[in-house]
């Protein structure tokens, strides 16, 4: 059996300074990769022979406007389907160059995800064959899970503050 | 056995052997009585419509029991639940697809304002898209509110005029929203 240790010492020593921030919150083994080493280091985990971490469970996107550099980040979920064993890996990205090369060449199911965290996010993924939005409007101009909204709908004019003791 | 109650037949003259009325209160009460429902359902609002239209409160007994699939053939548009934006464009089309005299029930706070759905993904209110007749209130309303929400449409049947369609008011509406 695969335990954290082991794998994260691996990892660290086979990508040495490209990876880094290792942590295991709730047991999932995380770490943070750039963006140079993100295609690499997803193929390499996928083809090990012992690892075979070869199943992507999610992409998505987090949006951190205060963590100047790094506002955007890129979190993928794998599994080891034969290990059960999984890992999440996190590429920081600067608001000014949100760009990160698509995996979707490793992973069909790639598609749809990097899809959607562009929809959500506005995360350019570099080579994505159709690189639309899937899930909101097509007519939408902004990217509604950055942090820089209002929560409410803008349209709604029927809320008048008072009534909602503010 | 409970009496059998009838409806009451239209003002109008009568004597031996006719009965006089106007075709708006005739045709108009057997609008009422036969008004074919369209359920435009997306969530828990076309739930409680499925207990509406069963044997227990029986939406039957106002006439509405045929419930229509193709919008060609109905004359009441019953929106039920969370229309999300992405869905409008949807909604707006199968409304234009209808035949006049049609009329439309936005049922529960979703449809009618966008319930607690104040979000970026959902229309505020079926109303910007599309003229709305009556509104049920609820999240989600009971199958007696539903169906006062359809006597509230049988009263509109009853005494709006025969042509509604081509009242300057009714023009001026549809032309705010876009259509023809």
């Amino acid at each position: 059996m695969l335990n954290n240790k082991d794998v994260a010492e691996h990892i660290a020593e086979k990508f040495e300074g490209k990876v880094g921030e290792f942590e295991q919150p709730f047991d999932l083994l995380t770490f943070t990769a750039s963006r140079e080493i993100i295609i690499p280091l997803l193929t390499y985990l996928k083809e090990h022979p012992q690892y075979k971490i070869d199943f992507l469970t999610d992409i998505t996107g987090i949006h951190y406007p205060d963590a100047t550099g790094r506002e955007f980040v890129v979190v993928y979920h794998l599994h080891s389907l034969i290990n059960n064993f999984r890992v999440r890996i996190k590429v920081p990205l600067s608001k000014d160059d949100i760009h990160v090369p698509t995996a979707t060449e490793l992973y069909a199911s790639a598609n749809w995800m990097e899809r959607e965290t562009y929809d959500f996010f506005g995360i350019i993924f570099d080579g994505h064959p159709n690189l639309i939005r899937i899930l909101n409007i097509e007519e939408m101009d902004y990217f509604p899970l950055r942090k820089e909204y209002p929560v409410e709908d803008a349209t709604r004019r029927d809320k008048i503050d008072a009534l909602f003791g503010r | 056995m409970k009496p059998i109650k009838m409806v009451e037949p239209p003002a109008g003259h009568s004597g031996a052997g006719f009965f006089a009325t106007s075709f708006d209160q005739v045709i108009g009460m057997a609008r009422s009585y036969s008004l074919w429902p369209l359920p435009f359902a997306t969530s828990c609002c076309g739930i409680e419509f499925m207990a509406t239209m069963g044997a227990h409160y029986d939406i039957a007994r106002f006439g509405a029991e045929r419930p229509s699939f193709s919008p060609r053939q109905a004359d009441l548009l019953l929106v039920m639940g969370t229309i999300a934006k992405k869905m409008g464009p949807v909604l707006k089309q199968v409304y234009i697809q209808m035949a006049e005299p049609r009329w439309v029930v936005a049922v529960g706070a979703c449809a009618s304002s966008g319930g607690i759905f104040d979000t970026y993904s959902v229309l505020q209110g079926i109303d910007r898209i599309i003229p709305v007749d009556v509104y049920v209130p609820g999240c989600p309303p009971r199958p007696e509110q539903i169906i006062e929400g359809l006597m509230q449409v049988q009263e509109l049947a009853r005494n709006e005029s025969l042509r509604r369609r081509n009242t300057p008011e009714y023009q001026e509406l549809l032309a705010s929203y876009n259509i023809q």
